[in-house]
Formats: structure tokens, sequence, C-alpha cells
């Protein structure tokens, strides 16, 4: 009968933490494939508004980003409380602009220069009159097709 | 006989794995790329506008407090969806403006048809930004509803809105087939309620 008997002692057996690493490099597989890496670091605050009648955006290498808003914490005390254009990693000022685009655009490929969208990035606080401002720039370098880039969400979280 | 070799210590391995999931999560910003697309008017003036009805214009302005104007009357942000459908499907044309798949009212006061009926929106200098995007999203959803309407009406047998369709068409995965399939119906559906959505400049101060 010494099949049934019990092994002796009553410690638990330890765990064993041998899937441990699979299941860590699950995880690290879906942010590898999750990550987008950034192009520009933000320097204006950018919480964009949301809406839900959206479509999705072009492929990346047919996009010009353009940013705007309250320039971030730690430029306040350095560019102040205004809302700012950014290009690139730069602020800039409305009538750079039309400057920005022309030169984005010679350095995409020639087949895309006529499909190219320009997705404005813009926090939801800022003037219409910046942003018209900008639309006004686009019209005269010839870039129309533009994409207010949103969240998807209700409007109702908008306020 | 092969030397037996002594098993390599994979405990650390969590460790590696951890610091590179760490990197991972620090680095990561999931990106919003979606949003409302629009066209703007090229620049050159139009010589000589047409002239519009005004029982054709549905105009919103949105002044520098964020109050909704619609056809000169206060609105709530809530009540713009249907009231911008109303409008777009009126229908009140007769004889050769008359609109047959239109379902509304067809009040005379108001637009023709859909091909007809331009939306006019106006915004101030100062309106916020997110206001002005809220406006121009349920403006969109308007013409999706009736867009959606007559999707599934006209072609039933696709099991889908317009929005999903749409959406299927300028997916690079769907195939060439499905989407030649796609192009015409979506086209025909873009025809019957045209989006004729005309941005004002904004009031100079």
């Amino acid at each position: 009968m010494s099949k049934f008997k019990k092994k002796k002692g009553g410690e638990l057996p330890a765990i064993s933490t041998a899937s441990l690493p699979d299941i860590v490099f699950m995880l690290l597989f879906f942010f590898m494939v999750a990550t987008v890496m950034r192009d520009n670091t933000l320097m204006v605050d950018n919480k964009l508004p949301a809406a839900d009648q959206v479509q999705k955006l072009d492929k990346k290498d047919r996009v010009i980003y353009i940013y705007a808003g309250k320039p971030s914490s730690r430029y306040k005390t350095k560019y102040g409380n205004q809302a700012k254009i950014q290009l690139n990693d730069k602020f800039s000022v409305v009538s750079d602009v039309g400057a920005y685009i022309l030169a984005e655009r010679a350095t995409k490929r020639e087949e895309l220069q006529n499909v190219l969208t320009t997705a404005l990035k813009v926090d939801g606080e800022t003037n219409m009159g910046l942003i018209s401002d900008i639309k006004q720039e686009l019209r005269k370098v010839n870039a129309l097709k533009i994409n207010y880039t949103t969240r998807i969400g209700n409007y109702t979280q908008n306020y | 006989m092969a030397r037996k070799s002594p098993e390599v210590n994979a405990g650390s391995m969590a460790d590696i794995a951890f610091l590179l999931l760490i990197f991972f999560l620090v680095t990561t910003t999931i990106e919003t790329d979606s949003g409302i697309n629009r066209k703007l008017p090229p620049m050159d003036e139009i010589v000589d506008p047409p002239v519009i009805k005004e029982r054709n214009i549905f105009t919103v302005v949105v002044n520098k407090n964020n109050m909704i104007l619609v056809e000169e009357k206060i609105m709530d942000l809530s009540d713009l969806r249907n009231s911008a459908a109303k409008f777009l499907d009126n229908g009140g044309g007769i004889g050769e403006e008359e609109c047959s798949y239109c379902e509304g009212e067809k009040d005379r006061s108001s637009s023709d048809n859909p091909e007809k009926a331009i939306i006019s929106l106006k915004s101030d200098r100062e309106t916020d930004y997110k206001v002005y995007i809220s406006v121009q999203n349920e403006l969109v959803a308007a013409y999706n509803v009736l867009r959606d309407r007559e999707f599934t009406k006209k072609f039933p047998n696709e099991r889908m809105s317009f929005v999903e369709a749409n959406k299927m068409y300028s997916d690079p995965r769907t195939i060439v087939k499905v989407k030649k399939s796609l192009k015409p119906k979506l086209d025909e559906i873009k025809k019957m309620f045209p989006q004729k959505l005309s941005e004002a400049e904004p009031n100079k101060k």
C-alpha cells in the first residue's frame, strides 16, 4: 500500500518560473509590433479633439504633419502661453508653413508628390484663427488635401 | 560516448526580456492616424460666383463664445446632426429639380434637392478648435446617415453600410476585385448626396 502513501513533508513545491520568459516575451512582442517611433518630439500640448466620423490617414510616407497648440510646460517660460505652430522640431510662425510644405514635398518620391495629405495635429484648445491662417498658407502652396487628426470618440468628450 | 554538456542556466532570460519590454513600454506612443479628411478650395478666385438660392443654403455659424447658430437660431450641438440631415433630405424641388429618393418634408422654403443643398460653415477667429471639429463631425455625420440609408436601400445584398463599404474600399488589404465592384456603388451614392460643405473665412477682428 505504499503506492498511495503521501510524500513526506508539508512544504509546498516552489512554483516553476520557467514560463515567465515566455509571458514576458509575449508582452514584448506586442509592444514591439504596436510601437511607432515618433519622428518629432512634441513641443506643444497636443490633446486632440474627439470625433467619430473619421477616416484612416494615408500611408505614412504620403503625409506631412503640422502640429499646433500651446507650448508644453517646459517651454512656457521661453515661448509664452500663446498657441504656436511646430514644424519638424522647432516653433514656427504662420509664414513658414508654405516653405515647409514645399521643402517636405521635395523630399518625397515624385509619384507621391501629387497625393500628399497634410495632417493637422492641433490641440483642442487652440483658436480657429491660427488654423485658418495655416489653411490659407496651405492653399497658397496648393496643398489642398488636409486631415484634421482626431481621437476616436464621441463629440461630447470635447467639452 | 558524447560528453554531456552542462545545461545553460535560463534563469536570467526573464531579466533580459523584461529589460527589452520596459524599453518598448517607455518608447511606445500609439499614434493616432485617423481624422476628418477635407479638401481646401484652390486659391484662384472664381470670377463670377454662381447664384445660389437662399433656401438651398444651410448656414452654420460658430461664434467666439462657441455658440452654434443655425439659420440664425441658436442650436445645441446634439440637434445639429438631425437638423442638417433634415435639410439635405428635404427635397422640396418640383419638376426637373424633384428628388425621387428624398424622404423629407418637401418643404418649399428648404432645399430643393441634395445636389443643390449646400452647408455653409463659418467660424470666428476665437472659436475653439475642438468645437469646430465637433461641428464638422456632426455635419459629416449628417451626410453619412443619409448615405448609409440610401446604400442599404439600394444594395441590400452588400450587407453593410456606406461607411463600412467606404472603409473597406480604402483599406489596402481589400482585394482588387472587391474594390472594383464597390467603386461604382460608392460613386453612385456619393452622387446622390454630394458633400457640399463650404467654409467661409473666419471673421476678421
